[in-house]
């Protein structure tokens, strides 16, 4: 006898293997590392944990961190977005080249990039000597450890805007234009808000790069303590005098922050998002 | 205020878009570009509004040479196919948009634009659908709300791309005599591309038949569905049963165009059934005349099919009624 499929069979199949199959992977990528991290930090108690994460000078680094990955994200947000535009919107010689020079800070590695950066912003450096002419100290301050952020996090937002750029329809500027929008009228108003999710998730990528970020950032940092010494280089520091747990608490309250600041970011888009479903 | 269009060109590399265009579309007419695709009528109507320049000839606005003027600032009021409404705005602000945009010194005041909405969303009738986003409307919904926006900047002319293309049938034909009701209400002088005759038809005060980046004829529906000017537009407009006739020429005439007979008829010519099918209240018969010749279709009423007890291989009579003759010169 002919027996009809169950009607509760989902149009696509395979849920329930491929939500194994990502639950299995992400642990074992992901959770599992750092539920270890968790544990390890457990080997101190309370006021230990505590006196580790919460000295003076680690404080400094979450500050120095946070703050300069933040700020550097967010430079990147803004030339990031322009980079992306004129890939997009503007044929001209040598585009492809621009187009392939954007990856390049994925694939250099990042001492690499740390090396030059400090020898072009070191005071007897290219860029570094005009800058000390005009007062500004670059190489190992904070300001160094930004350029090193934003070199490394600028192909996030370049490459999470420029597709949806690419699919945005030539129409919705053109009824803009119609309507008796300027051109910058019809940048800001119709553009930019079709844009801003990809560039929200541009920057928190950029920002998450540039928390974890290690190797380009202690040649241009200098590493002095209290002042441009970043999390990474703390923990590492801590590993390098056999303090595992130490090293480890450090970075557990670092993924937290990271953890809930990344949650917040994708609310705050699922909530923009949602407003326009 | 009258919109020419005068020798008008455009190329896209070799391929010839609109060769030597020129038309006068009438104040306060609605009109229609009805042509296949590719015939260029989108090009055209894209030209008129300036989101495209001609390689040659002039757009005028009444006595005004508006070919170098940027859309911005032509006045008209576009609606495209997909509609193009702004994703992230509710309906009341994608219908305000073309007024919160305007220079501060000639923008309306909040309530001022607040009341033209309102009204606007009256007009198309979705007065309770201001603050939805459209994503959540159907599509009949959404082409209303664009054409609510594009009426906002009070147009001095209003273009609609195959404005009902997109669309099921049913919502497609409703919203066809609804925006002819609103051109009666409003009589801005407007423009519409479409592909699909009936349409053209039904709607339009005037229709301009293109074909291959010319345009072949332009009148009242009337005049250009009893007179089509061309083979082109004949066959375009409708099926043609085509007829040699000595000297070259050729006899057109249309499916209804026939009377039909079950027996021998002075006049009338024989053929056999190939086949019969009922469409509707309409019987249409697929008939190969027995003196050779190409098959014919013919249409007649559903009734008078089945009196005739039409079958396949049964022999009937046919006389046309009305044709149209072309010289073979004209068929090219």
């Amino acid at each position: 006898m002919f027996r009809f499929p169950s009607c509760r069979r989902k149009v696509i199949p395979g849920f329930g293997l491929s939500l194994g199959f990502t639950l299995f992977y992400l642990g074992l990528i992901v959770i599992i590392p750092l539920a270890a991290t968790f544990l390890k930090s457990a080997e101190l108690d309370w006021s230990e944990f505590r006196a580790t994460v919460g000295s003076p000078r680690v404080m400094a680094s979450y500050r120095l961190s946070f703050g300069a990955s933040l700020a550097a994200a967010l430079v990147n947000g803004v030339f990031g977005f322009l980079t992306a535009w004129v890939l997009v919107r503007y044929s001209f010689p040598g585009r492809r080249i621009v187009d392939a020079l954007v990856d390049l800070p994925f694939a250099l590695p990042t001492a690499v990039a740390g090396i030059a950066l400090t020898t072009i912003y070191a005071e007897t450096g290219w860029m570094g000597q005009w800058m000390k002419e005009v007062g500004i100290k670059a190489a190992f301050s904070p300001l160094g450890i930004m350029i090193a952020l934003i070199f490394v996090g600028l192909p996030f937002v370049v490459r999470t805007i420029q597709p949806v750029l690419e699919d945005l329809d030539a129409e919705l500027e053109e009824v803009a234009a119609s309507l008796g929008a300027s051109r910058f009228k019809t940048i800001t108003k119709v553009v930019f808000p079709s844009v801003f999710p990809a560039l929200i998730t541009g920057i928190a990528l950029a920002f998450a790069r540039g928390v974890g970020e290690y190797g380009s950032v202690v040649f241009i940092s200098g590493n002095m303590p209290m002042k441009t010494e970043i999390t990474p280089l703390l923990i590492i520091t801590k590993l390098e005098q056999y303090d595992t747990a130490g090293a480890t608490a450090i970075a557990v309250v670092m993924l937290v922050i990271s953890f809930v600041l990344l949650l917040l970011i994708n609310l705050l888009q699922a909530g923009y998002a949602g407003r326009r479903a | 205020m009258n919109i020419e269009v005068r020798n008008i060109e455009k190329r896209y590399g070799s391929f010839t878009a609109l060769g030597d265009v020129s038309h006068v579309f009438e104040s306060g007419k609605l009109s229609a570009l009805l042509g296949p695709s590719g015939s260029g009528k989108t090009t055209l109507l894209r030209i008129i509004a300036g989101l495209e320049n001609a390689d040659q000839g002039q757009v005028l606005f009444g006595c005004e040479d508006a070919s170098h003027r940027h859309a911005r600032y032509r006045g008209v009021g576009f609606v495209f196919q997909h509609y193009a409404l702004f994703r992230h705005m509710t309906v009341f602000e994608n219908i305000a948009f073309g007024l919160r945009v305007k220079a501060r010194s000639q923008r309306p005041s909040r309530s001022e634009i607040r009341k033209k909405v309102e009204r606007l969303l009256k007009l198309v009738q979705l007065d309770w659908l201001g603050g939805r986003m459209p994503s959540e409307l159907p599509g009949g919904q959404r082409q209303r709300v664009a054409l609510a926006r594009a009426l906002a900047v009070e147009p001095r002319l209003l273009l609609l791309d195959e404005p009902f293309g997109a669309l099921d049938a049913n919502v497609r034909s409703e919203l066809r005599q609804w925006l002819r009701r609103l051109h009666d209400e409003i009589h801005v002088t407007s423009i519409f591309v479409t592909h699909d005759v009936e349409e053209a038809l039904e709607v339009s005060d005037q229709v301009v038949v293109m074909n291959a980046g010319k345009i072949e004829q332009s009148g009242s529906p009337d005049e250009v569905y009893d007179h089509p000017a061309s083979p082109f537009v004949y066959r375009f407009l409708g099926h043609a049963n085509i007829f040699q006739v000595a000297g070259g020429s050729s006899l057109y005439v249309r499916p209804h165009d026939f009377d039909v007979f079950g027996e021998h008829f002075p006049g009338a010519i024989a053929a056999q059934v190939l086949g019969c099918r009922s469409v509707g209240a309409i019987g249409r018969i697929d008939l190969q005349p027995n003196n050779g010749g190409d098959p014919l279709q013919v249409e007649t009423d559903k009734n008078s099919m089945r009196s005739m007890q039409v079958v396949e291989g049964k022999t009937l009579y046919i006389r046309p009624r009305a044709s149209k003759q072309y010289t073979a010169a004209a068929e090219i």
